[in-house]
Order: structure tokens, then C-alpha cells, then sequence
């Protein structure tokens, strides 16, 4: 099993795991809790200036009080934001949600196949495939935007959809091949073969089905990368047509920005992947931790 | 396969004679690189290697000892763990451009009766020598700009760690008890000898992060010399329309990468293939 791709099959054990420690109040376990909450409090530092400056109205914005609670309380930098950000949010789930459905789907076929079918070179490709992940953006980008132009795709979330489904299926592919490569045993697939299953068959009607656990790390990842992207947006698309990203660094970079704006903007623009962390994070989380552990 | 071709075009793109938005003028073979470091005007890509150099060993210590700290802490269970790990994983799921509007703010560079963000509370606590001109300051405004990357990576590592942590056999622990080891002999013999390899996936993580890094930096100070990197100079150069230079950073940044990241992925292969 690979070190770098989140492994989707052994997120149970270790989370459940938990060793309970023998004595709840000695000083070590206390000071480990007290430097946890404040680590906590660290962390949530950021968001904390993010919501209240967002509330509060121009005239109280300075970069004295960064910190205070505003003194009166008001929906006006919202509304604004709102108004920059609307349109581009929306687009920005048409881009996003197909990207996540296409490039895992793609994953999972390809990584079914590179799981069980040694092709002469499978070694080669496979190496290939994992660098994949690695490539900067930057060495694709420049003739991306040729081909993009060759093929017609008009400017803005199509280009922008088909440019993410490419860039994501190296490591859709890894997620399934080491998902597949762990949890479908050989029985299932021969089974299969025995009922007179071709390759497809057994991957529609046997593989499919099972692989729900796959699917729910690479959406996720694929979500939010392409939700959160920002130099394939800005080189392959514009302020009109483009992701919700572009549109809020068009409000926040302006050379006299209005803070209160820019930041309820920024909660406005991380409101759907905070809420697919929240909601889907414990699987991902697992997937994630147990990624790295060498088997 | 697509991306492969891709990178043939930006590497023979980068041979060339085009500096401008019209049809090449011919082949220049390296002429482009050996510009790069030789003759490129204020030695701005020098200057923007620099810059990444502190970049990413600020962003990579950084990361690391965090996520060693968090996971240590959380090691052996803590009570309402779910919690704590959800909190110091959040901020992977903000985009850059998001995070760097509110940093942006809190590293203002303003000091004491000016003071704001960051240097408001050092001012607050009287710990006013800790207050700094951040990402304004041209020596050490780069090791600034790494600390929201290390926000939002950290937990990450974490993660890696904590799983690296839970991946010891028990039997490692009790063994090292019964021979009588302290806490931190059971630790510094027995528990980190056997995350080594975690530490190896963190830093090839972290390190090819940080060489792309372009969305947190144009975001918090926009395109300035003081934090310019070779993936921002990269973008400014398209800017002008001299694709042949934009492509020889670009392969420049991708070699470098695969120079860190393929004997990795060889090895790993290969203790796969022992493995199995």
C-alpha cells in the first residue's frame, strides 16, 4: 500500500481505538487538555476575527478593535457580499459537483482495472499515474489553454470542469486501486467470472455497489479542491464567468477593500466545504489518517 | 496521459524563441534557462528562489513540529478527541483566497498605539518585542507568509501522525514497559524510530505544496517583490505574454519536484512490492 493516497479501508479500527487514560485528573492529563484547548483557541483565532468584523458597519472597521465584538450588530457587509458573490456561487456548484461525480466515477473504473489486471508496463503506468498528483499546475497550464481553445470549449466553468475532471483522476485512481487492491477479495471477482461476467459486467453489478466508502473520500476531495481552486480560475476564466474564488479576491483585493465585505465574503466562499467537512468528515478524516500507515 | 503531453508542449514551449504574444521565432535550445540565472533583470529569479527556499523551510518545519505536538497531545486519547481533531483539521477545507483575507488583517503590520491582528495582542499582553512588520519586512517577510500555510496544513500532518502513532503495535509499548523504559525512552527509542516514514510522506507532501504555493500569497499581499515566489513570477510573466520564459520557470519548478518526489515513489514501490 502507498503512503500518500488517503486509504479508505481501515478508517474504523484506529479511530475506534481510543485507549481511555487510567486517571482522569492527574496534572499531566489536565495540562495535556488545558494545551489542547488552547491550541484550540489558536486555531479558531482566525475565524473568530472573520465573524465578527464581518457584522460589523464601516465606521467601526479601523485596525484598532480588530478584536471587539461590534456595537451594533448589522447585515449590511453581508448583503454586499452577497451581491458580489451570488452568481459566482452558484456557478461555482456547477462546476464543482459534476467534477466530483466525473473524475470518481473515472477513478474507480480505472483503478478497478489497475487493481486486478497486470498489463505488461502496469509498473510503468502506475508510477506515472501516482506523479500525477505531483505535478504543479503551472507546467500543464500554459498549451492547457491551446487545447481548451482546439477542442471549443467556451470560456469559464466548462473548461474549468473538464480541466479539474483531468487533474483529479490520478488520484481518484490511486484512492479506488488501493480501496479495490484491499477489500475486494479475488472469490468475489472469480465468482463472477464463473457466472460469465466480462470485465464491465462484474465492475457495473459486483464493483459498484461496494465501493460507497471510495466514493465518499474522493468526492469529498474532489469537491473541494476544485471548489477552492484559484490559479487554473484565474488563468482559464473571468470575474463574469468564473468560480466563486475569482470573485471574492476581485472584492477583498481592491486597492481600498471593505473588510467587513471582504470577510463575510470569505465565510460565504468556505460555507460549502466547511459543510462537507462537517457533515462528511469523519469518514474522511479516517481515510486520511489511516493513509499514512505503511501495511 | 493527456497531462504527460501537456508537458512536452510546455517543455519544447520553453525552447523557444517566443517572448511575445506572436508565433515563435525559432529554437533557443537551454538559451531560456541559463537567462533565468544569468541574466534576468534584479536577479528576480534568483530572488524568487530565495524566497521559496525560506518559504517552504519555515511552512515545513512549521507543519511538522505542530502536527507532532497536536498528536502527541492526542496520542493516547483525550477526552472529547473527535472534537479537538475536527478542530485543527477545519481549516484544510478553506480555500487560500479565503484564508488570506483574514490574514491579510491579522498580519497587519501597524504597531503598538497603530497595532492590529497579531501585534495588537502582543501589544495587549506587553510582549511588544514580538511585534513585527510580518509580511512587509523584505529580509524576513517570506517566514511570515508561511504561518497561514502552516494554519492550514498543520492538522493535516497530524492526521499523519496520529495514524502513524496508531499504527505501532501495542506489543512495542508493553515490551518497552516491562523492560522498564520512562516515558521519553519509550518515545525517543521505540515510537519515533517507527514513524520515520510518516515523516518522510509529510515533507514530500508539505514540500511539493509549498512549491506551488500561488492562491495564499497573491492573496495576502497580492503580486509584490518582497514575497515573490517562482510560481507568482510564473503568472506575472504570462502577464506580459513571454510564454518561452513563463514555460522555463514552469519546467523549472517541475523538475525540481520530480528530482524530491520519483526516487519516493520508486521506493515506495519497491516496499510494496516486498511487501506483497
Amino acid at each position: 500500500m502507498t503512503t500518500l493516497a488517503p486509504d479508505v479501508t481501515r478508517h474504523a479500527p484506529p479511530l475506534l481505538n481510543k485507549k481511555k487514560s487510567r486517571s482522569p485528573f492527574s496534572a499531566g492529563n489536565i495540562a495535556r487538555h488545558v494545551l489542547l484547548i488552547f491550541f484550540v483557541l489558536i486555531v479558531l483565532m482566525p475565524l473568530y476575527v472573520l465573524i465578527v468584523t464581518s457584522f460589523k458597519s464601516g465606521r467601526e472597521i479601523g485596525v484598532n478593535g480588530q478584536w471587539t465584538l461590534p456595537e451594533t450588530w448589522t447585515l449590511a457587509s453581508w448583503q454586499k457580499a452577497w451581491t458580489a458573490l451570488g452568481p459566482s456561487f452558484l456557478r461555482t456548484f456547477q462546476l464543482a459537483i459534476p467534477v466530483a461525480l466525473i473524475s470518481s466515477f473515472v477513478g474507480a473504473a480505472n483503478g478497478f482495472v489497475l487493481s486486478r489486471w497486470r498489463f505488461p508496463g502496469a509498473d510503468v503506468v502506475f508510477t506515472l499515474i501516482l506523479f500525477g498528483m505531483f505535478i504543479p499546475y503551472q507546467a500543464v497550464m500554459i498549451p492547457l489553454r491551446e487545447v481548451v481553445q482546439f477542442i471549443g470549449l467556451p470560456s469559464g466553468i466548462p473548461t474549468l470542469t473538464f480541466v479539474h475532471v483531468i487533474y483529479g483522476i490520478p488520484i481518484c485512481t490511486l484512492i479506488f486501486r488501493n480501496y479495490y487492491a484491499t477489500t475486494v477479495p479475488v472469490e468475489l471477482i472469480e465468482a463472477g467470472r464463473v457466472d460469465g461476467a466480462g470485465l464491465l459486467r462484474t465492475f457495473r453489478s459486483l464493483i459498484l455497489p461496494i465501493s460507497v466508502p471510495g466514493f465518499v473520500v474522493t468526492i469529498i476531495w474532489q469537491f473541494t479542491s476544485s471548489w477552492n481552486d484559484y490559479l487554473f480560475a484565474i488563468f482559464l476564466s473571468n470575474t463574469r464567468n468564473g468560480p466563486i474564488t475569482i470573485a471574492l479576491n476581485a472584492l477583498a483585493g481592491a486597492q481600498s477593500p471593505d473588510y467587513a465585505a471582504s470577510m463575510a465574503g470569505a465565510l460565504i466562499t468556505s460555507l460549502p466545504t466547511l459543510l462537507v467537512y462537517v457533515l462528511l468528515g469523519r469518514w474522511f478524516i479516517g481515510g486520511l489518517m489511516a493513509g499514512a500507515v505503511k501495511s | 496521459m493527456l497531462v504527460y503531453g501537456l508537458i512536452g508542449w510546455t517543455i519544447n514551449l520553453s525552447m523557444q524563441d517566443r517572448h511575445n504574444a506572436r508565433d515563435s521565432k525559432g529554437f533557443v535550445g537551454l538559451d531560456n534557462y541559463t537567462k533565468l540565472f544569468t541574466d534576468d533583470i534584479n536577479d528576480r529569479f534568483l530572488h524568487s528562489l530565495k524566497n521559496l527556499l525560506i518559504f517552504t523551510a519555515v511552512f515545513m518545519i512549521g507543519t511538522l513540529v505542530l502536527g507532532m505536538i497536536w498528536a502527541l497531545l492526542l496520542e493516547r486519547g483525550a477526552r472529547a478527541e473527535g472534537i479537538f481533531r475536527t478542530v485543527y483539521l477545519f481549516p484544510m477545507a478553506v480555500s487560500f483566497v479565503a484564508s488570506g483575507v483574514v490574514w491579510r488583517w491579522l498580519m497587519n503590520p501597524g504597531q503598538d498605539d497603530n497595532s492590529g491582528g497579531i501585534n495588537a495582542i502582543f501589544h495587549g499582553f506587553g510582549l511588544d518585542f514580538l511585534q513585527n512588520p510580518w509580511w512587509t519586512d523584505p529580509d524576513w517577510g517570506m517566514a511570515a507568509m508561511a504561518v497561514p500555510a502552516i494554519w492550514q496544513l498543520a492538522g493535516y500532518v497530524m492526521a499523519l501522525f496520529l495514524a502513524g502513532f496508531r499504527g505501532i503495535p501495542d506489543e512495542l509499548r508493553e515490551a518497552a514497559a516491562m523492560d522498564g523504559a520512562t516515558t521519553y525512552q519509550l518515545y525517543r527509542r521505540v515510537l519515533f524510530p517507527q514513524l520515520t516514514p510518516t515523516v518522510l510522506s509529510a515533507m514530500i507532501i508539505t514540500g511539493h505544496m509549498s512549491m506551488k504555493m500561488f492562491d495564499l500569497i497573491m492573496s495576502v499581499s497580492g503580486a509584490q517583490w518582497i514575497t515573490e515566489v517562482p510560481a507568482v513570477y510564473v503568472w506575472q510573466t504570462l502577464l506580459t505574454s513571454d510564454y518561452a520564459k513563463a514555460a522555463a520557470i514552469s519546467v523549472f519548478l517541475l523538475i525540481v519536484v520530480a528530482i524530491v518526489v520519483v526516487p519516493y515513489l520508486v521506493n515506495v514501490n519497491r516496499a510494496e512490492k516486498r511487501s506483497s
